[in-house]
């Protein structure tokens, strides 16, 4: 016979809390090691690839340029995040009030998301001289939609149910959006941000590369271009670290933020054990 | 006081044709006296839900017409009178403790607060759910949810209370509780019950009237008195009256059914 293991000896890396963040470190350290060995062999020039340690000492020997730029970039990602969550909430709030204004609406939403950042950055560059203002536009725009698109969705998917129990109980339209439209959007919700904060990372990002030097001249992106020019490759590198290290904060901190809010009751949340 | 001279329900050649054209129910003329507990019995699709949800006034009868208390339906709470309806499924608000969720109607209409919270905890207690007020609806059983729907129905002190098959999802162990917790809560509160079920025996056991419905196209084929008195407990379950009530509903379905295939085969 097999002996049984009493469940408390479970060891500590078979727990999931630990191997989710225990597996992709142990990739990490192989990947880093990997390339640090491969760079190292094979002699290739800091100026094509730098090996992971010359990034590491460039990241603290330019400390003071790059984190500066850093908190430029995650200023304009902040900004356009919470103009996307504002904005994309009243937009879909709009949205449900009627069919008619929702079918007459959401092509515009669609096409303001189909339309490369790319392509319509230059004109709000221009059209708007204030830099970080024209920044935060074009990662705004980037950002919005799933926002709008959740948020709708969100609230119509009402339970029918509950529905037809607010309309027995002759609830106002005011009392159902607010004690029932509104927390069964809120997962939902909490999907569309975790999307838009990382697109706001990114329509920063984009949006700086194309203002180039022209533009404000400081975040991370321009860390890069300039890098670039000067063929500092190590740099380029220590400020694309940063950027990906950005994105995963924020997704990070979004997961945590609708854990606390739906914890309690959203089966999305609640025990995957 | 229920007064079996007044009549509570009346449905006056009521009939439903769906938008989408499908004939849910032929006319049905129905009247329901006060303190009378009513069961519509049928099989599925012979639109008891429609004529449930037609009585509640969530769907407009396509013809015919519907009155409580001799009022619509939309001026019944102006004469004083109540309705609550309990669903197939606890339609209970996943994200709201137990007391909130039955605490609802009351918030709805504007109750204050502390009233409120005593009749929530009275409801609560008759349903003896007393010591989950504070728990998610997930955190209980189907039974225990379903007993919060019907606490959520009571707590607004209607006078006239619409199941639509509430215990349909349970095993017949909790039904059978809950059937007779119902009848107990029927008595003391001298409530009018419209009653959904597709199971005979729940029909016999609770009813003072069985409604026999059939479907293509829905409509009444039926009516038996259930002349049992109450309290009625588990022996009336194994009585031969009861087998002899059962017996009866059987047949008639069956008769009902049995019309259709015919007109099926012609
Ligand atoms: N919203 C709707 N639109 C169109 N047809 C409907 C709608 N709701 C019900 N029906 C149809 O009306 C008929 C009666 O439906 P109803 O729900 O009243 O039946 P029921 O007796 O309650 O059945 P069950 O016991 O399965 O709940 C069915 O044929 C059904 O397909
Ligand atoms: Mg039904």
């Amino acid at each position: 016979m097999m002996p049984l293991t009493p469940p408390s000896a479970t060891p500590r890396l078979q727990r999931p809390e630990v191997q989710r963040v225990f597996y992709p470190a142990l990739v990490a350290v192989l990947l880093l090691g990997l390339w640090q060995g491969l760079v190292v062999a094979l002699e290739i020039p800091p100026f094509l690839v730098p090996s992971p340690l010359q990034v590491a000492q460039v990241m603290v020997a330019d400390a003071g340029l790059l984190f500066g730029a850093l908190v430029t970039t995650l200023k304009i990602t902040l900004l356009a995040f919470v103009c996307a969550t504002v904005l994309g909430v009243l937009i879909a709030f709009t949205f449900v009030q009627s069919r008619l204004v929702e079918t007459a609406l959401f092509p515009y939403a669609v096409l303001l998301q189909v339309t490369p950042i790319v392509a319509i950055a230059p004109l709000i560059i221009i059209w708007f001289k204030d830099p970080t203002l024209s920044l935060v536009m074009c990662a705004t725009i980037v950002a919005l939609f799933p926002v709008i698109a959740n948020t709708t969705l969100g609230l119509r998917s009402v339970n029918p149910g509950l529905l037809s129990y607010f309309k027995l109980s002759r609830a106002t339209r005011l009392q159902t959006l607010l004690r029932l439209r509104i927390p069964s959007a809120l997962p939902y919700f909490f999907g569309g941000l975790r999307i838009s904060s990382g697109l706001a990372l990114i329509g920063a990002v984009v949006a700086e590369f194309v203002a180039g030097t022209g533009g404000t001249g400081t975040g991370l992106a321009y860390q890069i271009l300039q890098a670039g020019y000067q063929l500092n490759i190590p740099r380029m590198f220590a400020a694309l670290v940063l950027i990906t290290l950005t994105g995963v904060l924020l997704f990070a901190l979004m997961a945590m933020l609708s854990k606390w809010a739906l914890g309690g009751w959203h089966e999305s949340e609640v025990g995957h054990d | 006081m229920a007064d079996p001279a007044v009549a509570a329900v009346d449905i006056l050649s009521a009939a439903k044709t769906y938008p989408n054209g499908t004939r849910a129910l032929d006319p049905v003329s129905l009247t329901i006296r006060e303190g009378e507990f009513v069961t519509l019995l049928g099989p599925s699709g012979c639109g008891k839900s429609t004529l449930l949800k037609m009585v509640a006034g969530l769907l407009g009868p396509s013809d015919g017409r519907i009155v409580l208390w001799g009022q619509p339906v939309e001026q019944v709470e102006a004469a004083g009178h109540r309705l609550s309806f309990v669903f197939q499924e606890a339609t209970l608000m996943p994200w709201a403790r137990v007391r909130a969720n039955v605490r609802l109607p009351l918030d709805l209409a504007g109750e204050p607060r502390a009233a409120a919270d005593a009749r929530v905890a009275d409801a609560l207690r008759q349903v003896g759910l007393d010591k989950f007020s504070t728990s998610l609806p997930r955190e209980l059983s189907g039974g225990m949810q379903m007993r919060v729907s019907i606490a959520r129905g009571l707590v607004t002190r209607p006078d006239l209370l619409l199941m639509d098959e509430p215990f349909g999802a349970l095993d017949e162990i909790t039904r059978n509780r809950l059937d007779s917790d119902l009848l107990a809560l029927w008595q003391a509160k001298q409530l009018t019950v419209v009653f959904v079920t597709h199971s005979i025996y729940e029909a016999v056991y609770l009813s003072t009237r069985v409604v026999v419905m059939a479907a293509r196209p829905g409509r009444v084929v039926d009516q038996v008195a259930i002349d049992e008195p109450y309290p009625r407990d588990a022996s009336f379950r194994v009585s031969t009256a009861f087998s002899a009530y059962a017996k009866r509903l059987q047949d008639s379905l069956l008769r009902a059914s049995a019309v259709n295939d015919d007109t099926a085969l012609a």
